[in-house]
């Protein structure tokens, strides 16, 4: 019979206990039983206020999709554990009780509300779940101001959170200063400064003695120094305490403050249970971050295992965030408590900028620093803390101003192998040398095998740094030439063509490349041209520079015959037009198949005929639905506030209006939208390179979704836009990723690989920090208003129309050598032409 | 591309070619794929039109490549190259498609049987 394994607890650290345990070989001999207080599966609490930000919580969710599904897994949610019987091995649910052999608590920890009388009003809240962002939102519900009680790193993302909800938000701190634990006075006091220009309220200092009703809001906050406050909510952030109450009263060993005692595997008191995460206390210290709770279960599961190579010791509590947009970085020693501990201090009032080092007495050693406004230093300070590395004769350098503006770089052959880059997923720098031994080249193939920079992302610069001089080292010449004809890459072939007006393929090859061309760079440039000039694919100088199907703008089958798509904008099509594709598709006898982006394919057209049906289907008033460029395909909406109950925009107003925006623009690969008229997203916007959906306010726009073979969500890049702005981002997005990605390259891939990310890719779409944008719009203006039914023109344009024969030297039709057979009533290629091959 | 055979049959006409890509002819019952890779030269590649690989007649309509200093056609199917001189396929020299000899006479173009 198999042991039983029980783990309390789906929080961030018991989830990440769960997905370590089923990698592993013992987990075949247990049977897993997971208990889960809340109703929702183990999500990201980090990231917690960004559920404000979006209309779900699915974004939050840990894990692959459909991970709980598993069938080694007993998820037991909104399930909570009151009783532990040690004697007899048991818990206790309200449903019952569970025997175990081997139990793991990662009960994690529960806010602290200090004893304030009044505290326990209605509207007096906390932060720490999805129910309690839930009712700090049903809360805030048509009121004005909000208050958090404690100035710490959760305080102020709560203040930040409250904030994103329409709220006038004040934080009181008891401390004298902001993040009392991580900073000093005069760094509290820049990010006081900072937080209060946007909007913040902070009062330090200030301690509260009691809650009462109040005159203009709900209630009145008075303080020890006789002032008061009057607010609409209140949300507690003073701090959290382990959640050891199982612990306590089956009488395990707690710490003197609370929390269940573990030694260095994590088994508490009982050797057949372990505590992890921020229930649990290690030689009486008590962790509150992340990855530290990730360690520890990484030692439980080597523990449980039988392995015991992994074991907890410790963990650097070193932050780096961003809060209220402000960054803020706090390495080790911050305060410089070590004995002999000297500092150095360089401040810019007027950027709002504050750096502390704190060095060894010999003034060999980093022992910790402090940073307000300005992260990019953290990398290199906390790798020369962490690894003990040599400080330069001059520490001061690395926190003064470089004269380019650029932070101090810290060279990869300096760090040792142990170094930990990644320590969500404890990637160090040997396990990404390691992979690139095995072939990675790039950040997105180290992502993939190592992990690294997937999980907060907070490495992601380090990632590159490390990556770029492994490669140098290497003597590894990044070759980024598109092929052998040109020593460009595709950004660079698309700035030479663009800047110098080229409008020729012969032309570019003449100016910047070699040889004749090939079938990498012919389309790579036609594309560019395209995107650039918008000239009719089939001008004589660009036909021999076409793909496949742009060949003949239908898509090749495998039998060699065609498909013919027509646009169908939005999804939108009258009973007539339909009927003249059935007419047409019976005609021609064409199997007919509706497509995925709501659209309809006609198969098995051969070349001769194509003009023909598209003569047919223009008259009709049909244009071409480019299927076969990589270019915008369809933008797929729901039916949206014109019928549904829950629409909230008219999406498919909105979808044909995109689609009509963008329909021809050539790009570097093809493009899917979608529009939603709620959140409901029956248009599965969500895994479009352009998604839409419909909020009370606007649109909510979010990009660089895929499906296929790797899928991805798409990310939240702005929310509650007008028409216009919406528009407006559109276009500058599409064009910067025209611009700068890479052939064959789409939207997801290309914002995985963009330096900076989706930040980056805010500021330079919202914020213009490169000044391009009035460019990128113009530019999409111009290929809006060139736009041209390519089958239109060509059908039109006796010249254009000569090649589509099948054969220039007969009448004879293509059809007569192609052998179909029907299936289900339908014409399909006979199966031994393509199943027997050659 | 000259030979001594001069059983020469006239196929089409030289502007019903397409410079910088292909055309394809019937020569009896045979499909013939027509190359003409460079405009301002005078050469002119003539391979069966039918790939080997997916049986289907369409490697006139393939992207003519050329690497050191050699034209091939990619099939628009699965990209495998046939060299246009001889019509080795590159990625499986063993398999060759047929060629024949192409010469232009004024305005016409003619293969060799």
């Amino acid at each position: 019979m198999k042991q039983r394994l029980i783990v309390v607890g789906n929080g961030m650290v018991g989830h990440h206990f769960v997905e370590q345990w089923l990698k592993t070989d013992a987990a075949a001999n247990y049977q897993l039983t997971v208990f889960g207080e809340e109703h929702h599966p183990a999500y990201d609490r980090v990231h917690l206020s960004s559920y404000f930000e979006q209309s779900s919580a699915d974004h939050l969710k840990l894990g692959e999709p459909g991970f709980y599904q598993n069938e080694q897994i007993d998820l037991h949610l909104g399930e909570a554990v009151t009783g532990l019987d040690r004697s007899r091995k048991v818990i206790v649910t309200e449903a019952g009780e569970y025997p175990y052999d081997k139990l793991v608590l990662a009960t994690g920890s529960y806010p602290f509300v200090p004893p304030i009388p009044g505290g326990d009003a209605d509207h007096c809240l906390v932060y720490r779940t999805l129910d309690d962002l839930d009712a700090i939102r049903a809360s805030a519900e048509g009121v004005k101001t909000g208050v958090v009680i404690g100035g710490g790193l959760l305080g102020l993302e709560a203040a930040n959170a409250l904030k994103s909800l329409g709220l006038s938000v004040h934080v009181v701190e008891f401390a004298p200063r902001l993040m009392p634990v991580q900073l000093d006075d005069e760094a509290g006091a820049m990010l006081k400064r900072k937080v209060e220009s946007l909007g913040v309220q902070v009062h330090t200092g200030k301690a509260t003695d009691r809650i009462e009703a109040g005159e203009n809001a709900r209630m009145r906050m008075c303080f020890s120094d006789n002032e008061s406050l009057e607010t609409d909510l209140i949300v507690f952030s003073a701090g959290i305490r382990p959640q050891d109450a199982l612990g306590r009263a089956a009488e395990l060993t707690l710490g003197e403050r609370g929390g269940i005692n573990v030694d260095q595997h994590c088994l508490t008191s009982d050797p057949d249970i372990y505590a992890i995460g921020e229930c649990a206390v290690w030689n009486g210290r008590h962790f509150g971050l992340v990855a530290p709770g990730y360690t520890m279960a990484r030692a439980a599961v080597s523990h449980l295992t039988g392995d015991g190579q992994l074991s907890f010791q410790g963990a650097d509590m070193s932050t780096k965030l961003k809060l209220l947009g402000v960054d803020v970085g706090s390495i080790g020693d911050a305060h410089g408590h070590t004995a002999g501990a000297r500092s150095y201090r360089f401040t810019d009032e007027c950027k709002g900028i504050y750096r502390r080092l704190v060095v060894s007495e010999d003034g060999k050693h980093l022992l910790g620093a402090i940073l307000i406004g300005d992260n990019s230093y953290f990398d290199p300070l906390l790798q020369m803390a962490l690894n003990d590395m040599p400080l330069p004769e001059q520490p001061e350098s690395l926190i003064l101003p470089a004269g380019s503006g650029d932070a101090p770089t810290l060279s990869s052959s300096e760090l040792p192998d142990t170094a930990t880059i990644c320590s969500c997923h404890n990637v160090t720098k040997g396990d990404i040398c390691e992979a690139m031994n095995d072939g990675a080249t790039s950040v997105g193939d180290l992502k993939a095998c190592t992990k690294a920079a997937t999980g907060c992302g907070g490495c992601a610069a380090m990632l590159k740094t490390v990556l770029e001089s492994e490669l140098e080292k290497r003597g590894v010449q990044v070759d980024r030439s598109i092929c052998e004809h040109f020593s460009y890459t595709r950004e660079e072939l698309f700035h030479l063509i663009r800047v110098e007006q080229i409008k020729s393929f012969d032309h570019l090859l003449e100016r910047y490349g070699q040889g004749g061309g090939c079938e990498i760079c012919k389309p790579a440039v036609a594309s560019i041209l395209a995107s650039c000039w918008n000239e009719h694919i089939h001008q004589p100088n660009l036909v021999p520079l076409q793909d496949t199907n742009d060949t003949f703008m239908a898509n090749m089958q495998k039998n060699g015959t065609y498909s013919v798509v027509p646009r169908i904008p939005g999804g939108e099509i009258t009973p007539k037009m339909l009927m003249v594709i059935g007419q047409v598709a019976q005609r021609y006898k064409l199997y007919t198949k509706i497509t995925g982006g709501q659209r309809i394919d006609l198969f098995g057209a051969t070349l001769d005929e194509l003009p023909l049906i598209w003569e047919e289907l223009i008259a009709a008033g049909f244009e071409t639905g480019h299927a076969y460029g990589k270019s915008l395909r369809t933008v797929k909406s729901c039916v949206g506030s014109t019928w549904c109950r829950y629409g909230v925009q008219d999406s498919v107003g909105m979808a044909i209006d995109i689609e009509n925006r963008y329909k021809g623009l050539r790009s570097p690969h093809k493009i899917k939208m979608a529009v939603s008229g709620c959140t409901r997203e029956c248009a599965e916007a969500q895994s479009k390179d352009i998604g839409v959906i419909a909020t009370e306010n606007g649109w909510n726009l979010y990009v660089c979704g895929n499906g296929g073979m790797k899928p991805r969500h798409a990310d939240l890049f702005a929310t509650d836009l007008d028409d216009e702005t919406l528009v407006r981002y559109i276009d500058r997005i599409l064009m910067f990723y025209i611009y700068t990605a890479d052939r064959l390259q789409r939207t997801s891939v290309w914002l995985e690989n963009l330096d900076g990310g989706l930040d980056y890719l805010r500021q330079v779409v919202i914020d213009d920090t490169l000044g391009l944008a009035a460019e990128l719009e113009a530019r999409m203006q111009h290929v809006v208003d060139s736009y041209q039914c390519e089958w239109k023109t060509a059908v039109e344009n006796p010249e254009k129309r000569k090649r589509f024969r099948s054969f220039v030297n007969t009448d004879e039709p293509g059809r007569a050598r192609i052998v179909q057979i029907s299936e289900r009533d339908q014409l399909i290629p006979a199966r031994e032409l393509v199943e027997e091959g050659a | 591309m000259m030979s001594t055979n001069d059983n020469w049959q006239d196929l089409c006409a030289l502007n019903d070619l397409v410079p910088g890509s292909g055309v394809a002819a019937k020569l009896g019952d045979e499909a013939v794929a027509l190359f003409w890779p460079k405009a301002d030269q005078p050469q002119v590649y003539a391979l069966a039109h039918r790939d080997p690989f997916s049986r289907a007649e369409v490697l006139a309509w393939g992207l003519l490549c050329e690497q050191q200093g050699e034209w091939s056609v990619a099939s628009p199917l699965y990209k495998q190259h046939f060299r246009l001189r001889d019509g080795v396929c590159l990625e499986q020299p063993e398999l060759a498609l047929r060629t024949w000899p192409v010469r232009v006479k004024g305005d016409r173009v003619e293969v060799a049987m």
